[in-house]
């Protein structure tokens, strides 16, 4: 109330209608906002679009200056030579194979600890606990060096077992999912065991459908790490094998010349189209996933 | 002494709170079946975490001869000061500060700026939010390639616009740097976003109203109000934008490679690492400057979980 008196003073009138005079100054404020979002906006996705302008861009129209900024007659071979020639069909078929293991396994272990930390009373289960969020603190850069070996002596090098098994658990999976079930009523599991429910099936029947979202968001979260995954597909591969992911993949048809420049763009508007896909339907998981610590 | 006092006293500490056979056997059934539903987990944790972790401890006592095909010899201690005293290992230290210093700062205040002017409820708030979110995604190998053709010296804008410097931006040892950075600040503003939104919404409305209509503008209410207001999330995002700075290998290895003039003034941490493995095939070198680098993130991650942590006595 207080406010639209401040606010008012400029016309007399209009103090009897209390929003009124605030509509002038908030449209204003409206129109900034939407410069500052849209400015923004352009900014965030002009790389992109550069990009998808430019692979459907005929070689000789690429160095033109200026360069065209809409393509007037969109060629797609490009998009064909990366593809076949340049084997994304191959690069992608084998990262889904991979990200498909790794996320499924890291579900598996992950569901499993997470219960009998939930659910479950046991010797050094908190010392356990700690030991599994210890693992948040050595990343891959500081356990390639032996992993590599240790892939190597099991002849898993350039194969998928040596792409994902380093993967198929997680300290963060874990801990997300313990907290989703420790949210599950305890009422509820002395319900199910009244049932007759063993810890099995009260798992399988009770806590994992209600720990959908918590699941999702790990799924989500999971996928994109494994499919983004650069430095470990490159050296546990040796970087130009025929299980290169669409990560290496991308690099080998990026080469050096500026005549191999559009092929690699499609193989990148290529590779980029799952990860929109994802970003489209699963957003809420994935901002769900990416702000676990960050606010409560 | 154990003689003396251990006969009376399990005896009377047993005998009220003696659990009966059954539910003895209930809980040992019970702590197996734990066991065994941790034991997945557990082992790949070993295999290939704890081992190669504790491993490098190993690896750093030995040094690999530079003439191929011979064993490494144990020299214990002695390798450690010249590997973290040479050029090339304090270079890469410096390299990499650099690096996260031009990219932490600029990704955090771009992804609180947007935020900040994405959190009022307008018409297409959605699409905006999608669009400052959709970076996140990214990998590393697309934002290399796109970013590595807009700063092309033949392709794209940069000629065009006059902007041509010789040597190209990716080979010059002023530019290539900054370049590498320009794009992982893209790629991190996505995730910057995303945090310092759900950050704003804790924020209650109502302070930063009140401010406003206490006469308070934009620009200080944004650093009066919503900075401090929001500093733990800017914080968590902070460290984690350096934690994920501190492990930048791909955008080098795509952008810049081992062939390029500026390689020297590129050769962040893990770009080093992986070179003293496959190039020099020296894993004791390797080790030590992994090592150093799991201290450095040692600290950001303590710092990290301080907020993990406090996250997790809310939410019981």
């Amino acid at each position: 109330m207080p406010a639209d008196v401040l606010d008012a003073p400029t016309t007399p009138e209009v103090t009897h209608e209390a929003p009124a005079p605030r509509k002038p100054r908030r449209g204003l404020r409206t129109i900034g906002s939407y410069t500052l979002l849209t400015a923004g906006a352009i900014i965030v996705l002009f790389p992109i679009y550069v990009t998808i302008v430019n692979s459907l861009l005929p070689l000789n129209q690429l160095v033109h200056q200026p360069p065209p900024l809409f393509p007037t007659h969109p060629q797609w071979h490009d998009y064909s030579a990366a593809w076949n020639g340049g084997q994304m069909s191959k690069y992608m078929a084998t990262s889904a194979i991979m990200t498909a293991i790794i996320v499924a396994g890291q579900l598996l272990t992950s569901v499993l600890a997470a219960y009998a930390f939930a659910f479950l009373t046991f010797p050094f289960k908190r010392t356990l606990f700690v030991v599994c969020l210890a693992t948040l603190m050595i990343p891959l850069e500081v356990t390639f060096i032996t992993n590599l070996d240790t892939i190597t002596s099991l002849g898993w090098f350039n194969s998928y077992a040596g792409l994902s098994i380093p993967f198929l658990a997680t300290g963060f999976g874990i801990f997300l999912l313990r907290q989703a079930f420790l949210q599950i009523p305890r009422d509820l599991q002395e319900a199910a065991q009244l049932d007759g429910y063993g810890h099995m099936r009260f798992l399988l029947r009770v806590a994992v459908p209600l720990a959908r979202p918590a699941l999702a968001a790990l799924a989500v979260f999971s996928f994109l790490a494994a499919w983004n995954q650069y430095l470990w597909p490159l050296v546990a591969t040796g970087g130009t094998s025929p299980l290169d992911t669409v990560q290496i993949g991308l690099k080998q048809l990026l080469g050096t010349q500026v005549s191999t420049i559009p092929v690699a763009l499609a193989g990148t508007v290529i590779a980029f189209v799952p990860l929109v896909i994802l970003l489209l339907v699963f957003q809420k998981q994935l901002v769900r996933s990416l702000t676990a610590g960050a606010v409560k | 002494m154990t003689a003396v006092v251990g006969v009376p006293v399990p005896a009377a500490a047993d005998a009220p709170a003696r659990p009966s056979a059954s539910l003895r056997a209930r809980r040992r059934k019970q702590s197996l079946l734990a066991y065994v539903l941790i034991l997945p987990a557990m082992v790949l944790f070993g295999v290939f975490s704890f081992y190669p972790f504790l491993r490098n401890f190993k690896l750093m006592l030995y040094e690999t001869p530079p003439v191929p095909g011979l064993p490494a010899h144990y020299v214990g201690l002695h390798q450690i000061i010249p590997t973290i005293t040479s050029t090339s290992f304090t270079q890469s230290l410096v390299t990499t500060l650099v690096f996260v210093v031009l990219v932490v700062p600029i990704s955090l205040l771009a992804g609180l700026g947007l935020a900040v002017a994405a959190h009022r409820k307008l018409k297409g708030m959605t699409a905006y939010r999608l669009i400052f979110s959709s970076t996140v995604v990214s990998s590393v190998a697309v934002a290399a390639v796109v970013f590595g053709t807009l700063l092309n010296p033949v392709v794209g804008l940069l000629p065009w616009l006059g902007i041509n410097p010789t040597p190209p931006a990716l080979e010059s040892s002023t530019w290539a740097l900054p370049s590498v950075a320009l794009l992982t600040i893209w790629q991190f503003l996505g995730l910057s976003f995303i945090i310092m939104s759900a950050g704003l919404q804790s924020v209650p409305d109502e302070l930063l109203e009140a401010a406003r209509i206490d006469g308070a503008g934009p620009w200080t209410r944004f650093w009066r109000m919503t900075v401090p207001l929001l500093s733990p999330t800017i914080f968590f995002a902070g460290v984690i934008s350096t934690i994920y700075a501190f492990q930048a290998f791909g955008a080098v290895d795509i952008l810049i490679g081992n062939q390029n003039a500026a390689r020297l003034h590129t050769n962040v941490l893990i770009y080093n690492i992986v070179t003293q493995l496959q190039i020099e095939n020296n894993d004791g070198a390797a080790a030590i400057m992994a090592i150093v680098l799991f201290l450095i993130l040692l600290v950001l991650t303590i710092l990290q979980m301080r907020f993990l942590e406090r996250r997790v006595t809310y939410a019981r």
